[in-house]
């Protein structure tokens, strides 16, 4: 108990030497590993190379000259396990643990660089040592992700120890909450989480509104697949998103927040639940908060799995113990929301974007980013990339800077054929659009939208009618049948779609499909079924002779949806090594002995597609 | 068998205490419940409606509303193979295909033996390591077809 209330912060002023005496008692020039925890390392098997560090580390007695932390995401996933060596930054990719021992030896101890252990550029072939000299961080502006790579998240000391909760004391420093507001409109920052709403003004509407209590909620409820930032943040820095949080609330005149994360994120609920805690042993949550008069408490509550829920209206049904059905918003959450009262809900990027704006000002903010759309913005880059991985970069950038200059193209020398940006309810951008600046309003005219910053590279082996009837089946599958042109249209617009992958498409599908999309985006009662036809009228607009190809010719030019493929053996390429006769699951493929062609039974095939991906010389056709 | 135990009221007792009979921690109750046994008893159902003082009508709505829920007993493992959009792209659907096959269950489906329950997720954020399959919480990343027999093998 005494140890508690020691912890307890009770000024702007004890904060401030909290941080000055951390500070001191570091000395930078230590070594220290970090091992990224992030879930995309952590599934490479980056645990068993942490624990490694730590054992070997204290095996050879260095427990007192370095250290070993875990940290969050640090956007790079497809090389995981990552390492970084500080302080000078040495960066390793897919590390195992057998490789502990001889990066503590060689690179710890004596400074030397592993050079198998380095990332390679693809495009240049050379082996790349500092982290921030890699091209995939080197065109990035990681504002919001940036700490994640430095902090260990269980830790609060690390996170006020890299400036964390400033922003708060400058707050109580003299702010009033009008001054938050208008800071915050001031630096133009728009909803991260799809909507691209701005904030500031949401705040107003909700400070504004009459009641007898304000919430705030924090969104992760992280439903577009493909999409992974917030799920990063809360696990990597959860603690900044407390920090917005409780800014936000303070502005608005709120004293108790939620935090609504996805059931399936389970290492963000249990990092988010640790901040919780030690913000309220730090006083920085709870009565009186830095002795500032002001009290606010958060809550955690965790998702069914039900995507509709990510909607506003939804989500706070839920948050009631209710099915998460959304309703009409004749009146704003802003205005009555959860329990009837006024609530004020942003999504994870955007609270943790709040520290920064009110840290160094709205003016500072508003000169990054691009006309309309100030800050920057963390994508998931994922699908048919060179470099998968989260990216934080300037709004305004190009698609093609993205693309090529971070994500390192499209692998295997493949073809780029569109990228799916703002989840179920965006659409698929063509390569003709690639110089199109990525900001809310430019994204709109082409037909997508920035949702929460999924960006799926497709290459020329992506079908574009196989991809709307995804997102068509997966809508379906998530609409909650409260309305009817959502319930009804998304379920017709799927059987269209599946007759037309399946070879049975006829004349006259286009243009039902196009007249029932038009009735989805005037008549829906919310925002999933009024963008839901976006991945199809996208489609039609960009790859229309795809869906033309399937109707008419009954062929599917990609080689991707199976009643239209038939797979057969090029017997003058076949060297009969046998590599497809060991991956085919059902045995259609025979053997015939050393440099003759294989057989394949065209009755026993079921399409799996096996054999193609193994075949290294072409020589299992797909037509 | 665990999937087949009575439920026993001193447990569901204890999980609302936990969130002290609030009714708006419906959700996190259902989830604490299920992690329990595994999916949701009838039996535990009712006893949380009475608790909360909240209709059986309402409990059972939300119970079948989400996709976390099971009002099913589930097997020993549970499989979950991801279809998002990034797993989709790099064959996802090939390696469901697969699982369902070797199982000869349908997705959303237990098999006989009570060996393995099936289901799909919509993404589970390593998109990265696509094609997913997710084991009792264990993550394969960067599945394909072929690597869907030892997999499962695994996990008896």
């Amino acid at each position: 108990m005494a140890k508690e209330t020691s912890k307890r912060l009770n000024s702007v002023a004890a904060l401030e030497a909290l941080r000055k005496a951390m500070v001191a008692s570091r000395d930078t020039a230590r070594p220290c590993i970090t091992v990224c925890g992030g879930t995309g390392c952590h599934s490479f098997g980056s645990e068993g190379v942490s624990e490694a560090f730590k054992a070997e580390i204290k095996k050879n007695k260095l427990d007192a000259k370095v250290e070993v932390k875990v940290t969050g995401c640090h956007g790079f996933c497809e090389k995981g396990p990552l390492v970084v060596i500080k302080p000078k930054d040495i960066f390793y990719q897919k590390v195992k643990e057998a490789d502990v021992p001889e990066i503590v030896a060689e690179t710890v101890a004596n400074g030397n660089i592993i050079d198998r252990l380095l990332y390679t550029d693809p495009n240049t072939g050379k082996k790349v040592t500092h982290e921030s000299d890699v091209p995939f961080y080197q065109k990035q502006k990681r504002l919001v992700f940036g700490n994640n790579g430095l902090i260990d998240p269980t830790r609060i000391d690390d996170y006020i120890a890299v400036g964390g909760y400033a922003a708060l004391g400058k707050v109580f420093s003299g702010m009033t909450p009008e001054g938050v507001i208008s800071e915050v409109k001031k630096a133009g920052l728009r909803g991260r989480g799809g909507g691209g709403f701005p904030t500031g003004d949401k705040w107003q509407s909700c400070r504004d509104a009459e009641g007898e209590k304000r919430y705030v909620i924090c969104n992760c409820d992280e439903g577009d697949p493909g999409a992974f930032m917030d799920r990063s943040l809360m696990e990597g820095n959860p603690h900044s998103v407390l920090e917005g949080m409780i800014i936000g609330a303070y502005a608005i005149g709120s004293h108790e927040g939620y935090i609504y994360v996805r059931n399936e994120y389970p290492l963000a609920v249990k990092n988010a639940e640790t901040a919780i805690k030690q913000a309220e042993e730090h006083g920085l949550l709870g009565k009186n908060i830095l002795g500032s008069g002001f009290d606010f408490s958060v809550k955690i509550s965790r998702g069914g799995g039900a995507f509709v829920c990510g909607e506003s209206t939804a989500l706070m049904a839920s948050l009631e113990g209710k099915v998460g059905e959304p309703r009409a918003k004749y009146v704003h959450t802003s205005e009555r929301g959860l329990w009837e009262q006024p609530t004020n809900l942003n999504n994870v990027e955007t609270w943790a974007n709040v520290p920064l704006i009110i840290g160094n000002g709205a003016d500072w903010y508003a000169g990054i980013g691009s006309d309309g759309s100030n800050g920057t913005k963390i994508f998931s880059l994922v699908g048919k990339i060179n470099n998968t991985g989260l990216i934080e970069v300037p709004m305004g950038i190009t698609l093609r800077e993205i693309i090529y200059g971070i994500g390192g193209g499209i692998p295997g020398g493949k073809k780029f054929k569109a990228v799916q940006t703002g989840g179920p309810s965006g659409g698929c951008i063509p390569e003709s659009l690639l110089d199109l600046p990525v900001d809310f309003d430019q994204l709109d005219k082409a037909g997508s939208m920035m949702g929460s910053g999924g960006m799926i590279i497709m290459d020329e082996d992506s079908c574009m009618v196989d991809i709307a009837r995804y997102f068509i089946n997966f809508l379906e599958g998530e609409s909650c049948g409260k309305c009817l042109p959502c319930r009804e249209g998304l379920k017709r617009m799927s059987q269209i779609l599946a007759d037309i992958t399946e070879g049975n498409g006829k004349d006259g599908d286009i243009e039902l499909l196009e007249r029932l999309s038009a009735t989805l985006v005037d008549c829906s009662l919310c925002a999933l079924g009024s963008t839901a036809p976006n991945p199809v009228l996208t489609t039609l607009r960009y790859f229309r002779d795809e869906y033309e190809a399937h109707i008419k010719d009954k062929k599917c030019p990609a080689g991707v949806c199976k009643a239209l493929v038939a797979y057969s053996i090029d017997e003058e390429k076949c060297p009969g090594c046998g590599l497809c006769v060991k991956a085919c699951p059902v045995e259609a493929i025979t053997d015939m002995g050393k440099k003759k062609p294989v057989i394949l039974d065209k009755e026993k095939c079921i399409k799996c597609g096996a054999c193609y991906d193994v075949c290294k010389l072409g020589a299992v056709i797909r037509k | 068998m665990k999937a087949e135990a009575k439920p026993d009221k001193q447990k569901v007792k204890s999980i609302l205490a936990r969130y002290d009979d609030d009714a708006g921690m419906l959700v996190p109750i259902l989830q604490d419940v299920q992690a329990e046994y595994n999916y949701l008893p009838k039996e535990a159902l009712v006893q949380v409606g009475k608790g909360l003082d909240v209709p059986f009508s309402q409990v059972y709505s939300v119970a079948s509303f989400f996709k976390t829920f099971s009002l099913k007993p589930r097997g020993r493992h549970l499989i979950n193979v991801c279809l998002g959009t990034a797993c989709h792209v790099r064959g996802a659907a090939r390696v469901l295909d697969e699982v369902e096959r070797r199982l000869g269950i349908k997705s959303g489906e237990t098999t006989e033996d009570l060996r393995y329950t099936l289901e799909t997720v919509n993404c589970v954020g390593a998109c990265a390591l696509g094609p997913i399959v997710v084991v009792d919480g264990n993550y394969s990343g960067q599945m394909t077809g072929s690597k869907v027999k030892p997999l499962l093998e695994s996990y008896k």
